[in-house]
């Protein structure tokens, strides 16, 4: 039904706009994608002038951007600035970048498939995640401002009694709505995963970028309704006046429980954080066997690992209740399945130092990126463990140790594997190459300014700096920690700067880049399989699998005189195609039903 | 340094060993169900809980279990005549898929209709979506959160089989099952959804 339903040539429309071919959907969930990246990273940086230099009118676009108090950001605009910086990074940012733009574009190259199995719902998701956008941005213009509770939206904060604004409510509508659109992406993904690998592929021939982003959309599928429903709930405390979430007090009456709604929100919000990662592990895998041409070392086990986090991953919300007053039986049940999850995380960790180690490794920048995304997930992984456990927890959670370490697991991490997602393919998104210069200055001012920022944010979580402060200077026992804000708000616009590097690069590489080879990277996936530009179809024929995705250095080949074998390569001692595909298909029944 | 070999052409129209016969469609329906279900589970989480919290009202005295086990009842045949229009489309009997498509159809929307008398009737009798006259205002507000949600699923299904009841007019779907097969998973999964509701809304 995919292959043959849109093969004419569509008009303008259908080829930009309505498009219903992956590549396209891919680049829209792109640029979507960039665009959130641009506007939730300036707003991090006007948090980080005001943390830096309080009551001070921020340079440049202060008077444009806050005229009623002469530049400086007030504490209510300050609330929704980090609420919306969150917010629009995870759902705007990491969501159509990491899942949209790369689960689109690599799962059907990857596999060896025509295009998504369900192309209409595709297109549907993309415009669902257009239509949330709207909401999005446009709740920071209305009167009484955007949605101001932090990215949890915790009632009673985010119900008419903290914030009776619109722009709440239509934050609440835009979450529904890109948990829809990801809802939709994931049944599609999941589908497309099961139906349409290329003959002779099975599940353990795929590479584990698609090893990522499947396991993603199985997550996104189970835990995104369950965040839905809270939405719906908390759209009718809002709109209709109904009290899920209201508990009864001296002003508001009520019999709801708001600690229902975190309960629902962490058995989302937890899964959430391993949704936006595995992705980045997953390319991350993959680029550190291609680049350093050696075979991903234990590439089952990196699998069956993520596939362990995967699941483990629904059984540990709790961790992020540990303050709220949970039973302590509950609390303790939580801690240790929480310290459990990171043994597979550990596992394949140590798998990619094992894949990189006496490696011929080629510093490319996807390699360097990959490289970066290993040191801040270690160290973001490393510093979960104070979090993990409930008495270390208790002191460390309203501090900048929080922020530090899920910025350097979630945010830093998934950002890098982004980059390096994107320095591998696009020559195959675009057909040219991106700049290695300008990429290397991209990385190195990166990487060092990331370090810095969140670094020092755990040392200054370590020392009691509180997280949800408007201005600490006026805390005497918190002033002794001001020249380290400094320098993390230094450090912060420098990487903030940093990223001018790719800007100019992305742009420039896209119109007027160097013309990519066929096979730049030299690699054998199945996307590499396939012409430049990418024919309508992607394959002129459906490729036969004949071994798994990291075939470098292997002994046995080393009279053809390159150091990799591509997947579709059927050389000598290979079985033979007919063999290859019955392992992995059957041919379809002759009767035409179920 | 050598190019790689050329690409070997797999035959198209192959269907993988784990799932077999099973179409795309058919794969993508369970997957979506598994999430809808989901959704489900959150409400229903989110009802034990507030109902745990106390002050609860008898349910079976609120809201009355006389015409909604009727509708309950008219719902479970529903299912039985989805089985049968399947039946009717895979013996490629039209007569028959239409007769019993049209049957489930009519049981949806009776279904909604009593639906719509229910909730008329509780509303007159002091039951509202945020008020309650007499007990917990969260009694009403979930009870219609819930099975006005269900209801839209209900509808979403009446529409979903009005329109391969349209197609099967031109005998469509005569000896090819697949698509009624799909809306019948939906179908199912609904009614099946309406029994834990009814359970646990009505009945405990």
């Amino acid at each position: 039904m995919s292959a043959d339903a849109h093969h004419h040539e569509p008009g303008f429309v259908g080829k930009y706009i309505f498009s219903m071919d992956h590549k396209m959907i891919a680049k829209q969930f792109l640029w979507l994608g960039l665009v959130g990246l641009a506007v939730g990273g300036l707003m991090a940086m006007l948090m980080r002038w005001n943390l830096a230099n309080p009551g001070e009118a921020v340079p440049l676009v202060g008077n444009m951007l806050f005229p009623d108090s002469g530049g400086v950001i007030p504490p209510d605009a300050y609330a929704s600035l980090f609420t919306m910086h969150g917010t629009i990074m995870i759902f705007f940012a990491i969501t159509p970048l990491l899942i949209g733009c790369f689960g689109n574009f690599c799962i059907p190259l990857m596999i060896g498939a025509r295009d998504m199995v369900f192309p209409l719902l595709n297109m549907l998701s993309f415009w669902t995640a257009a239509l949330a956008s709207v909401f999005m941005f446009g709740s920071i213009f209305v009167p009484l401002g955007g949605a101001a509770s932090g990215w949890t939206a915790y009632p009673t904060l985010s119900t008419n009694v903290g914030l009776p604004g619109l722009g709440m409510t239509m934050w609440v509508v835009a979450i529904f709505l890109i948990g829809t659109s990801s809802i939709m992406g994931a049944v599609n993904y999941i589908t497309t995963v099961i139906r349409l690998r290329a003959p002779g592929m099975g599940y353990f021939d795929m590479p584990l970028t698609v090893w990522g982003l499947w396991l993603t959309a199985i997550l996104n599928a189970l835990f995104v309704p369950v965040i839905a429903a809270a939405m719906v709930l908390l759209f009718f405390d809002r709109v209709f006046g109904t009290q899920f979430f209201a508990a009864g007090s001296a002003v508001v009456d009520g019999t709801g429980d708001p600690i229902l709604y975190q309960h629902l929100f962490w058995i989302f919000g937890h899964p959430e954080v391993y949704i936006l990662i595995l992705p980045a592990w997953g390319v991350v895998s993959d680029l550190l066997s291609f680049f350093s041409r050696k075979p991903a070392y234990g590439y089952k086990i990196t699998a069956l690992g993520m596939t362990a986090v995967t699941v483990l991953s629904a059984v540990v919300y709790g961790h992020h209740m540990f303050s709220t007053g949970l039973s302590p039986l509950l609390g303790q049940s939580f801690m240790v399945l929480t310290m459990i999850i990171s043994v597979p995380a550990e596992i394949f960790f140590l798998n990619w130092l094992h894949t990189i180690w006496k490696g011929r490794i080629r510093m490319a920048t996807p390699m360097l990126f990959s490289l970066g995304v290993v040191f801040v997930f270690g160290l973001g992984g490393l510093t979960g463990l104070y979090l993990a456990s409930i008495s270390t927890d208790l002191y460390l959670h309203d501090t900048y140790f929080v922020v530090g370490h899920f910025h350097l697991t979630m945010a830093a991490a998934a950002f890098l594997g982004f980059f390096a997602g994107l320095y591998y393919w696009f020559p195959k998104f675009t057909g040219r190459m991106l700049n290695e210069n300008l990429g290397k200055i991209h990385f190195a001012g990166s990487i060092i300014t990331i370090t810095i920022v969140f670094c020092g944010m755990l040392l200054q979580g370590w020392a009691g700096m509180h997280r949800r402060i408007y201005d600490h200077s006026v805390y005497t026992y918190l002033q002794h920690l001001a020249p380290m804000t400094n320098i993390i708000t230094h450090s912060a616009l420098t990487l903030g700067f940093f990223q001018l590097f790719f800007v100019v690069n992305f742009f420039r590489s896209w119109f007027a880049g160097e013309k990519a080879p066929e096979n730049p990277w030299q690699v054998g996936t199945l996307e590499w399989a396939t012409s430049n530009p990418i024919p309508h179809g992607n394959f002129e024929h459906i490729p036969v699998v004949f071994r798994g995705p990291h075939e470098f250095n292997n002994p046995d080949y080393a009279h053809l005189g390159r150091d990799w074998v591509a997947q579709w390569e059927q050389l000598p001692g290979d079985p033979s195609p007919e063999e290859r595909i019955a392992s992995t298909h059957v041919p379809a029944p002759q009767a035409a039903h179920s | 340094m050598s190019a790689p070999g050329a690409v070997v052409a797999a035959p198209e129209g192959l269907h993988d060993r784990e799932f077999g016969p099973a179409n795309a469609g058919k794969v993508g329906m369970w997957i979506y169900l598994v999430t809808d279900a989901m959704t489900f589970g959150g409400l229903l989480i989110a009802y034990a809980s507030l109902r745990r919290m106390g002050n609860w009202p008898d349910p079976a005295e609120e809201l009355g279990i006389t015409i909604s086990s009727v509708a309950t009842f008219i719902l479970i045949c529903s299912s039985v005549s989805m089985v049968m229009a399947i039946r009717g489309a895979e013996m490629a009997n039209r007569k028959a898929l239409l007769g019993w498509l049209g049957a489930t159809i009519a049981g949806g929307v009776i279904f909604l209709g009593i639906q719509y008398y229910e909730y008329n009737h509780l509303v007159h009798h002091g039951l509202g979506f945020t008020t309650m006259e007499h007990g917990n205002n969260l009694f009403g507000s979930t009870f219609y959160a819930i099975t006005g949600f269900h209801g839209l699923h209900v509808l979403s299904g009446v529409i979903y089989l009005t329109v391969i009841w349209i197609k099967s007019l031109n005998g469509r779907y005569d000896g090819d099952a697949s698509h009624v097969e799909i809306v019948g998973l939906f179908w199912h999964f609904v009614d099946l959804i309406w029994i834990l509701v009814f359970t646990f809304i009505y009945l405990l």
